[in-house]
């Protein structure tokens, strides 16, 4: 317990509770299960996406282009299934399979060529954007098959509120907890996970230690890529449209969640407990500010200022740390 | 003597690379490319780029990124163009003190930037992507409030000169550029802070133990930075003759573009400011050629993002060269 307190995920949960109080006490409407469950499905999206640039950054790289390519597995999957038909079970298996092939691109590419994440992924992105844009013309999509259409509709549990309406436990949020616990899974328990974190931390460490590193890269970035795919169903099925634009900038929303985390770019840090509580804060913030009728424009503003602070705050804790064991070693060597 | 020989032939190669390109934009269309109002507007549109390349360039020197220079940018044109389009001076026009009270309130926006920037970095510790990517969506999220996403435009004739007009035929922003491109490049090879500043890109721990003051150095390079993107501003919202949040977002690739293609390593330490030149010539050709034969701007994008990985593939093949040759030699 008293580790816990001292730990990124406790200062986050605090930050999330004093909102939270704060935001209902001036609009009730806040604190209700209504709210709750409406936020958990339509941050599904968000959820999925950053438990993937979760598992970048555990490795020591970060992806911009995974919105781009969401967009695209999403628009693949839209058209394929309405000309060829199908099920939701192939949907998500087209989906994937573009979103894995695009990230594994972007993996092959920095484990091979050894050029940096951010430039790699700043290239595909324009690379992927332009390309999509070209080919579908910016054309959007509404005549969605009737069948995906209504899985969005399914909830897991109903339940009635005060006026009558039905909500519930969507099936799209199932999505978002069934791959939070494999991510669980892998990072906790698996050599795979360990093997993530090793790399992260020091890759050269990694590599003498007989972990496969490069193709341990390749692995991040097609999994990015998987969760990439499942976002563009989870996408589609939340807005029901499939357009080439609609997902652009929100690459940087993720980021900024996971890195709210706990998650850092240095590698070797993060947690998927800290990575839920990132997309909470930011939904948190987002619905607060919508509850609370703060103008939409200075979202980025709050977002910008939560990250910096956030950022800051833990790379300094971190200096310190490292100052601290540096004078230890010292005052070993001194008195040995 | 093998260090400068290899400098030579990059940029021969990058010369080669940019006479190529001439001459295949050429032939594909003889009858507009040669034209004197083609490469007039080359020369007018390369200034905004290039000065935002430079911008870009210092900070990949340390072997950091800025990824707040276009937002930087952004802000300063938008504070100047308030300060000139103040109602209060609506009906006469902004007197010659508003006008540079407006250019240097711009630049100290654009100063503040990479203040910031410079303190999160060296200061605070944080990754240089993290700091520019949160100065980034802040900046861009004050822009956005500050306008509320209107354009803000009518500047007076002094401010359009800046990026329209010519002093003896030649383009006046083109003259901006090359007097930033010629001060920055006197930073970088003939002042202890430039040297400084290669030397952090090659090897931090050396360069404080050999005396360096590592936070200085790279609070330099922020506010240096951040000083190019606000002269890049000026010279935008003049040549748009108008400012607006998210101006411009597309060149961040294109800076980085520029810069790994004129020869700036992306591990830091390594570049000059004459490679970037002859990089941002060839991409002008590229995207004026491009634009001539009707491509999509979008298809231009794609085009600027293949050829960036291209160009980051061959340098692996070129380093790997080099590396089997030196090992050969010894």
């Amino acid at each position: 317990m008293k580790r816990f307190l001292k730990t990124h995920e406790f200062y986050v949960l605090t930050v999330i509770l004093i909102l939270s109080a704060a935001i209902t006490i001036i609009n009730p409407n806040f604190f209700t299960l209504e709210n709750g469950l409406d936020l958990l499905k339509s941050y599904s999206f968000m959820g999925v996406l950053a438990i993937g640039i979760l598992f970048v950054l555990i490795s020591g790289g970060i992806d911009i282009s995974f919105a781009a390519t969401a967009t695209i597995a999403e628009y693949i999957m839209a058209v394929v299934s309405i000309q060829m038909g199908g099920n939701m079970f192939t949907a998500i298996l087209i989906a994937s399979l573009v979103g894995i092939t695009l990230g594994a691109f972007n993996g092959f590419l920095i484990a091979k060529y050894r050029i940096p994440p951010i430039i790699t992924t700043i290239a595909t992105m324009n690379f992927y954007y332009g390309i999509l844009t070209v080919v579908t013309g910016g054309k959007w999509i509404y005549a969605l098959p009737d069948w995906f259409r209504s899985f969005a509709d399914i909830r897991v549990i109903t339940l009635t509120s005060k006026t009558g309406t039905p909500y519930g436990l969507s099936v799209i949020t199932l999505f978002w907890v069934i791959i939070t616990v494999a991510a669980i899974f892998i990072l906790r328990y698996t050599m795979l996970g360990r093997g993530i974190y090793a790399t992260g931390g020091d890759i050269n460490s990694a590599e003498r230690v007989g972990f496969p590193v490069r193709k341990l890269q390749v692995f991040v970035y097609a999994f990015m890529g998987l969760m990439a795919g499942i976002a563009g169903v989870i996408q589609a099925l939340l807005v029901q449209t499939v357009a080439p634009n609609s997902i652009v900038g929100k690459e940087l929303d993720v980021i900024a969640a996971v890195v709210l985390g706990g998650a850092s770019l240095a590698g070797g840090i993060g947690s998927v407990g800290g990575t839920l509580l990132g997309v909470f804060l930011i939904a948190i913030v987002k619905n607060g500010m919508t509850l609370v009728k703060i103008p939409a424009v200075w979202y980025d503003v709050f977002i910008g200022i939560v990250i910096l602070i956030s950022v800051s705050f833990s790379s300094w804790q971190r200096k310190k740390e490292h100052q601290h064991s540096n004078i230890e070693i010292d005052t070993a060597e001194a008195s040995s | 003597m093998k260090a400068s020989t290899g400098k030579k032939n990059e940029l021969l190669v990058l010369t080669i690379i940019m006479v190529l390109t001439f001459a295949l934009m050429t032939i594909l269309d003889p009858g507009q490319f040669l034209r004197s109002c083609n490469l007039q507007g080359m020369a007018f549109q390369l200034p905004e780029l290039g000065v935002l390349s430079i911008a870009m360039m210092v900070v990949m020197l340390t072997g950091g990124i800025n990824l707040s220079v276009i937002a930087t940018a952004n802000i300063a044109g938008i504070v100047t163009a308030l300060i000139l389009t103040a109602p209060a001076d609506a009906v006469s026009g902004p007197s010659g003190f508003i006008i540079l009270l407006a250019l240097l309130a711009g630049l100290a926006a654009a100063v503040a930037v990479g203040a910031l920037n410079g303190a999160l970095v060296a200061y605070i510790g944080v990754t240089p992507i993290l700091a520019t990517l949160g100065s980034m969506i802040l900046v861009n999220g004050l822009t956005i409030v500050i306008t509320k996403g209107y354009v803000i435009s009518g500047f007076p004739d002094a401010i359009r000169f800046i990026g329209n007009g010519t002093i003896a035929g030649i383009p006046f922003p083109l003259i901006i550029f090359a007097v930033l491109a010629a001060l920055t490049a006197l930073i970088l090879n003939r002042t202890p802070t430039g040297f400084n500043i290669y030397m952090y890109g090659s090897n931090e721990t050396a360069t404080l133990f050999s005396g360096g003051n590592n936070r200085r150095i790279i609070m330099r390079t922020y506010l240096i930075s951040g000083l190019l993107s606000g002269f890049a501003a000026l010279i935008m919202i003049s040549r748009f003759n108008s400012a607006k949040a998210g101006y411009g977002s597309s060149y961040l690739l294109v800076t980085i573009l520029a810069a790994v293609l004129g020869g700036v390593s992306s591990e830091g330490g390594f570049g000059r400011i004459s490679g970037l030149i002859l990089a941002l010539v060839t991409l002008q050709i590229i995207s004026s050629g491009l634009n001539l034969l009707r491509v999509s701007s979008f298809m231009t994008i794609a085009i600027w993002g293949f050829t960036m990985i291209l160009v980051m593939v061959v340098n692996y093949y070129i380093d790997q060269r080099r590396e089997r040759l030196l090992h050969a030699a010894s």
